[in-house]
Parts: C-alpha cells; structure tokens; sequence
C-alpha cells in the first residue's frame, strides 16, 4: 500500500472519514505520520476554540476581578483560584462525572426538551472546561496587567477629560493587552500543550477518533516501541508552538507599533507547563 | 474495623458511613495519598538537583558539556511534558531491560525486537517474572519517580540558569579581584546569591509538580486518581457496601486536596521567600530595609 493511500485513507480519520479500522500490524512510518497529524486537527480544535472564546471570558473577569464592588471581585478570585490551584487533569475528570449525572433524556425547560447526551462528548465537555481553566490563567495575566499600567498614562486621560468607557476602550485595554502579551502568547502554547490530556482523562474517544498523543499512545502500546510515534508528535507540537509564536509575534507587533524600537516588549518562551 | 460493621446490610446512617469510610479499599485509598506525597518529597529534590547540574552543564566552558545542558533544557519547551511521561517510562524500562540482557545473557542470539515485541532473556526481565507483587509495584513507583525527576529537572535547570545569570556581575568580579578561583566565586558567591533570583521560578515549578501527580495514574501508579475511580464507581448490591456512582463526590474531595495543597504552598512559599530578601540588593530587600528603619 502506497503513502498517498495511506493519507487517503487515514488523513480524516480522526474525524471518523476514511478507513473504518486502524491498522493493525505491520505499521509503517507513513501511516504513524498520517493518523498522528490527523489526531493534530482535534489538539487545533480544542486549542483554538478554547483560545478564542476564553480570550473573552478571560477579559471580563480580569474586570471583575480589579473591582472595587466585592460582589465582582470575590466570585472572580475563587473563580481563578479553583482553576489555577487545581490540576487539569482532575477538572478533567470532574467535569466529566457531573456531566454524565445530567439526566440522558434531556431536560425539560418551558416544554422545550434540552438534548444533554451532546455535553458529555469530548468535542464540547472538554472544550467547555479547556475555556474555563484558560480563562482563568489568562484572567490572571491580564489582571497583572492592568495592575501595571503606568501611572501617567491615567493621569493623561484625566487630563484630557477621557472618562468611563472611553477611557478604558482607548487607554487601559490598550495598553493592558500590550503588557500582558508575551505572558498571554506563553499561555497559549501551554493551551495548545494541554489539550494532549483530553482523551486521557474521562472523556472516551468515540469510535476511536483521539488526538494526536492517543494515536501515538495507540502505535506505542502495539509495536511496544515509544521511539517512533512520541518523537513524532513532539515534532508536530514544536511545528504547532513556531507557528503560535509566529502569529502572537505578529500580533505583538500591531500592539507595540507606537512605541520606539527599544521600548517594546519580546517575547520569550518560559516553562510554566501542566495545570 | 468496628465491632458494628460486622453486617453493613443491617446499618444505616451514620454509623454506615463510618464503616463505608473504613474499609480496606478505603485504606488502600488514604495510603494512596502518602504515595503521592512521597513522590512529591522524593522528586522534588532529585529535580532540583538535576536541574543544578544541567544548569551548571549549560554554563560551562567546556562545549560538549554545554550542548547537553542547553540540550536538556530546551527539551521541554516546545513539546507537551505528558509526551514525556508517557515515552520515559517505556523507553527507560526498555532500556534497563536491554542493557541487563547484554550483561546476562551475551550468548542470546535472537534480535530483540521480533517485530512487534520487545523480547529479552527471561534473567534479564526487569524486575523477574518470578519477583513479588510488591516488588513490581516498586518498579513502577521508582520508574515514575525518575520521569518525574528528569522531566522537571529540565524545567529546574531553566529556572538555575536564568538565577545563575541574574547575579550582578559586580559580584563575581570583586570576587575575583579578591583572588578567589572559578570555583570558590561558584561556591562562596554566586550559589548563596542565586537563591533569591531562583525562588519565583521554583515555587511556581513546585504548584505545577503538585498539579502533575495526577499524572501517575497514567504512568500505571495506583495513584489517588486510581482508587477515585475504582471506589467510586457504582457498586451493585453484590458488593458489602452498594451505591450508586459517587465518582463525582470523590474527585470533588480530589479537588479540595489539591486546592488546600496549593493554597499552603502559597503561604509558606511567600514567608521563604520573605526570608530570603533580608539583606538582598533586590526591590523586596529594599522594602524591607526601608520598613525596618
């Protein structure tokens, strides 16, 4: 069987297309290639969304959580403390438990039938906790963030009569994703990191449909040799961490487009891994 | 454990509950809690160790000692560390199996991958087929540990040399304007002074070990993730004590472990690192200083 077989047959795999059956013995490279990166568009998919819809959530509680009102501030620090101080792993499990407890024939709300069987897929409950937990790390950089602010950048807008919602929308958010980016741009890759724990928690991969580290899992367990399939999806992820650091770079540029060359702020990749 | 557990279909309430939570298995679970502690307490140094020797590899003069440093802590920055633990573990079984085989059994003659197995001497398994329960179960645990071990000693000797190179160089050269070698202004000077640089970098490296024990269960350890699912998954009246499915209830205490874990290391981490300011030529120091006079 030929590669450009293999991928056709293997390449969507991981989204229940092609070829029903993995294969089975005599394993070639190709076809680890191919159904590792095809497990690569659900680790895109979960980081992604996660990323995007997490960026807002994320948003509103470094608000909240800078506000004077207790009534804001305190649900916004527990919120961060329970996702922050807990392991991935665990939220994971729990998520998937609680979700499982939700009765299977939906909920009856105003005589329209909620579905609920949907939630306990890894497409949505492992999203759903993938944006809670980066919300809550991404809340706490940016919450630093708008902590740093200079001083004087205020007192202008003050000066200038720039107030409430102006003020914020020209000056603070501005200047508050500006600071916080490197940080946000390592959050992202260890976002990216993270969804590699997906189908290794709770969640089953339906019809054998996982990520890229469950199909390497899937090749080590078979042939019983990790040095082909591991180094393989590492590759894959320092292609995936490049590009984010490219596009971020990007974005880190426009941020910091009106400020002199030696006041910009790089960025530079930290370990901080695994929740 | 108690007189009236004898016919736990008899009790209710309370008193059930008492006997529930005091079970065997249930004790399996609260050692399962101790495992997880000992291979934070024996990690974390080890780690840190590690992770001084690579830091100190990757400031050497020496180039081929540099290239492993900076090679090892490189390593973990843009592939997930759960690949890690999944690869170490097999490829350091295997590779203890495979160097045993070459010292046992040097007249073995058949390759040792046959294809789709890993296939060594029966003298050369690791541990024996013949070997205990427990002694496997020590093989695992031990195997886990260096994983966990090698993995974070590359975060650590990222955190060692950023600290190795915050030190002011004014430092260093009024060491050696003193006289003092390449190894005393190591040892008398920039070892002491680095702590201080290092402390951010390694109590946050010390909340992500505590949130990746629960990885271990992965790693095959009969871990508190293990006994969460085993004890909690509903229980038919076939068994002494049935119910239905408290997994939930159960990671919802994980949850609270971990929660409380964190939030201690927080506290005593802050008093160190308060500790180590005193005297420091840092911002912190200076507050100190300041408040103090």
């Amino acid at each position: 069987m030929s590669c450009w077989q293999t991928i056709n047959d293997y390449a969507f795999r991981s989204l229940g297309y092609g070829e029903r059956l993995l294969p089975r013995t005599d394993f070639t490279l190709c076809q680890q290639f191919t159904l590792i990166g095809s497990g690569l568009i659900w680790n895109i998919y979960f980081g992604l969304f996660a990323l995007i819809t997490g960026f807002f959530l994320a948003n509103a509680i470094a608000l909240a959580k800078s506000a004077q009102n207790p009534w804001f501030r305190k649900p916004a620090e527990w919120f961060i403390f329970v996702f922050r101080g807990s392991p991935l792993f665990i939220q994971f499990f729990l998520a998937y438990e609680a979700l499982q407890i939700l009765p299977k024939t939906g909920i009856n709300l105003f005589g329209i039938t909620v579905e609920t069987a949907w939630t306990t897929k890894a497409w949505a409950g492992a999203l759903f906790v993938l944006f809670l937990n980066t919300a809550a790390y991404s809340a706490e950089i940016f919450h630093g963030a708008l902590r740093s602010i200079p001083k004087g950048d205020l007192e202008a807008a003050d000066a200038y009569g720039i107030t409430g919602w102006a003020r914020f929308r020209r000056i603070q958010w501005p200047t508050m994703m500006r600071l916080a980016w490197p940080a946000y741009t390592n959050e992202a890759i260890f976002l990216f990191h993270s969804t590699t724990l997906v189908y290794f928690s709770g969640f089953p991969a339906f019809q054998q449909r996982g990520d890229a580290l469950y199909y390497a899992n899937y090749f080590a367990d078979k042939t019983f040799n990790p040095f082909v399939p591991y180094p393989i999806v590492a590759v894959y992820f320092i292609v995936l961490t490049l590009i984010l650091i490219w596009v971020f770079g990007i974005m880190n540029r426009r941020l910091n487009r009106h400020l002199p060359s030696n006041m910009v702020s790089r960025i530079r990749l930290r370990p901080q891994l695994i929740r | 454990m108690f007189a009236f557990c004898a016919d736990p279909k008899s009790i209710e309430g309370l008193s059930w509950l008492m006997c529930y939570l005091t079970t065997g298995k249930h004790f399996d679970f609260y050692w399962s809690f101790v495992t997880v502690l000992t291979l934070l307490a024996i990690t974390a140094p080890v780690a840190l160790s590690f992770g001084f020797v690579g830091a100190m590899a990757a400031r050497s003069q020496f180039l081929p000692a540099r290239i492993i440093g900076k090679g090892y802590t490189a390593m973990v920055r843009g592939v997930p560390d759960i690949v890690f633990f999944l690869f170490f573990v097999i490829a350091l079984d295997q590779g203890l199996e495979w160097l045993n085989h070459q010292i046992r059994c040097p007249e073995w003659t058949e390759p040792i991958r046959q294809g789709l197995e890993f296939r060594v001497c029966p003298e050369a398994k690791v541990p024996l087929g013949s070997a205990p329960q427990a002694v496997h179960q020590a093989y695992g645990f031990a195997l886990a540990v260096v994983t966990f071990a090698l993995v974070f000693g590359a975060f650590a000797a990222n955190v060692l040399y950023g600290a190795m190179q915050a030190v002011p160089r004014a430092q260093l050269e009024t060491a050696e304007a003193y006289g003092m070698s390449h190894r005393q202004v190591f040892r008398r000077i920039l070892v002491p002074q680095m702590w201080v640089y290092a402390l951010p970098g390694l109590s946050n490296l010390w909340m992500i070990l505590i949130k990746a024990t629960p990885l271990l269960f992965l790693l095959g350890v009969q871990d508190i993730v293990y006994w969460s699912r085993e004890l909690g998954g509903s229980k038919t009246s076939a068994y002494e004590y049935p119910h239905g499915d408290w997994r939930l209830y159960y990671f919802l205490f994980l949850l609270v472990f971990y929660l409380s874990f964190t939030r201690l290391s927080e506290v005593v981490l802050a008093r160190i690192s308060a500790k180590l300011s005193r005297g420091q030529a840092t911002a912190a120091g200076e507050a100190m200083r300041k408040a103090g006079a």
